[in-house]
């Protein structure tokens, strides 16, 4: 089933001759345990692309639809509940307020939502110690790494009913190793049946993604997929069979 | 150990990513034998013939660890002529050959991140880590395809055409 359809989306900002087009036409599917990678140069609509996917912008043309339900009929109140319960943003950097405790930053999208605080902090909890941070729920962001700061945003972006999560160069500053723990959990995520729209500039980052998508200049120019055998990747050279 | 062993081993250090056929391991073993960096030990009840490092053999290995490997040493990197043919050569859409390599090498990503990803043991290491090699090597080359894509769109280089273009279009060509 899809989560995110985007159908022939257009974004245009300002009028006339400065009119900036940032997406021209695009339409993407993506499915429950799916993951889809956006790559492109700066300025190609990556970040339009995914504020439109989580209702942080309207289209210009096109309908977007999350779960069925189309944004663009949304009162504000709605498109802000539709947000807080089924999407979840995770970004380069400041995704966690300093003045909460880990558990308290995993915990706000549920209170935002009305749920009292005292039975968050059960679902909070469990969702720090699914991305390996049992016991840390107590700590402040700054007493944590940079690689843990990311994998308490992620818990925060996938707690509560959440299908649709929407990292936005969710690895930035960290180094290799810890950029590839945060992939890793974000494909399980997905695996486990959410939808994952994942913006980077890294190839090897967006490998982690079912599909990854080019987009030049407000249109997508290529997609790749996977192929049906990966092993024939490691077939001595010329010997097919 | 023997010609099998040897093969098993090498194989399973490098996850199966280079096969080898017995045919070159025993090549190979005859050649250190020639100079004397290995020596033959007395043939088993099987029939194998086990081979020992000697010191020479011991010295070469660690030069060999201790040399880096220059660029020169690897086969000429086809990629980067065929570009270069393809700018040079009329009516080719560099683009496109571009954008082919591209989806082509980020599929290869695709496929060695999945492999990656069930290799999760730590005896996996060594494994995982020639895959890294490949995934690290795949990413550059996707790196260098996205800069010829950047470097091919700023300086929109005057269309190549085939000869019998209008003469019109043909001196237009000047480079801005």
């Amino acid at each position: 089933m899809s989560i995110l359809e985007l159908h022939d989306v257009h974004r245009v900002h300002g009028s006339g001759p400065t009119a900036v087009h940032a997406l021209r036409g695009v339409t993407l599917h993506v499915d429950e345990g799916e993951l889809v990678a956006v790559m492109g140069p700066s300025g190609s609509g990556k970040s339009t692309l995914l504020n439109l996917a989580g209702g942080l912008d309207r289209p210009t043309k096109g309908e977007v639809v999350v779960d069925g339900t189309v944004l663009g009929d949304c009162t504000r109140g709605a498109l802000a509940a539709l947000r807080r319960r089924r999407v979840g943003y995770v970004f380069q950097d400041l995704n966690l307020l300093a003045s909460l405790t880990a558990a308290e930053n995993v915990a706000l999208p549920l209170e935002l939502d009305g749920v009292a605080v005292r039975r968050t902090r059960q679902p909070a909890l469990a969702a720090l110690a699914e991305v390996d941070l049992d016991g840390y729920g107590p700590r402040f962001p700054d007493e944590l790494s940079g690689g843990q700061q990311q994998r308490v945003a992620i818990a925060g972006a996938l707690i509560g009913p959440r299908g649709l999560v929407l990292p936005d160069e969710p690895t930035g500053a960290l180094d290799s190793q810890t950029g590839e723990a945060v992939l890793r959990l974000l494909r399980s995520r997905v695996d486990a049946g959410a939808a994952g729209v994942l913006v980077t500039h890294e190839a090897r980052h967006a490998a982690w993604a079912d599909r990854v998508v080019f987009l030049r200049d407000g249109s997508i120019v290529d997609t790749s997929g996977p192929l049906d055998q990966p092993e024939e990747l490691l077939a001595p050279p010329g010997g097919g069979r | 150990m023997h010609g099998y062993q040897l093969r098993a081993a090498f194989e399973e250090s490098t996850g199966g990513t280079w096969p080898l056929n017995i045919g070159q391991v025993y090549t190979t073993l005859s050649r250190l034998e020639r100079d004397r960096l290995v020596r033959p030990l007395p043939k088993s009840d099987e029939g194998q013939r086990p081979y020992a490092i000697t010191d020479a053999g011991r010295a070469e290995l660690a030069a060999w660890f201790a040399t880096p490997i220059g660029r020169t040493d690897r086969p000429r990197d086809e990629l980067a002529i065929k570009l270069a043919l393809a700018l040079t050569t009329p009516g080719v859409d560099v683009s496109a050959v571009v954008q082919a390599q591209r989806g082509a090498t980020m599929r290869t990503l695709q496929e060695y991140t999945r492999l990656k990803a069930r290799a999760d043991q730590p005896a996996d290491l060594a494994w995982r880590l020639v895959l890294d090699a490949m995934l690290f090597q795949a990413e550059a080359e996707v790196r260098w395809l996205d800069h010829c894509e950047a470097s091919l769109v700023r300086h929109s280089p005057p269309p190549l055409r085939v000869p019998q273009a209008t003469p019109d279009t043909a001196t237009e060509a000047s480079p801005r």
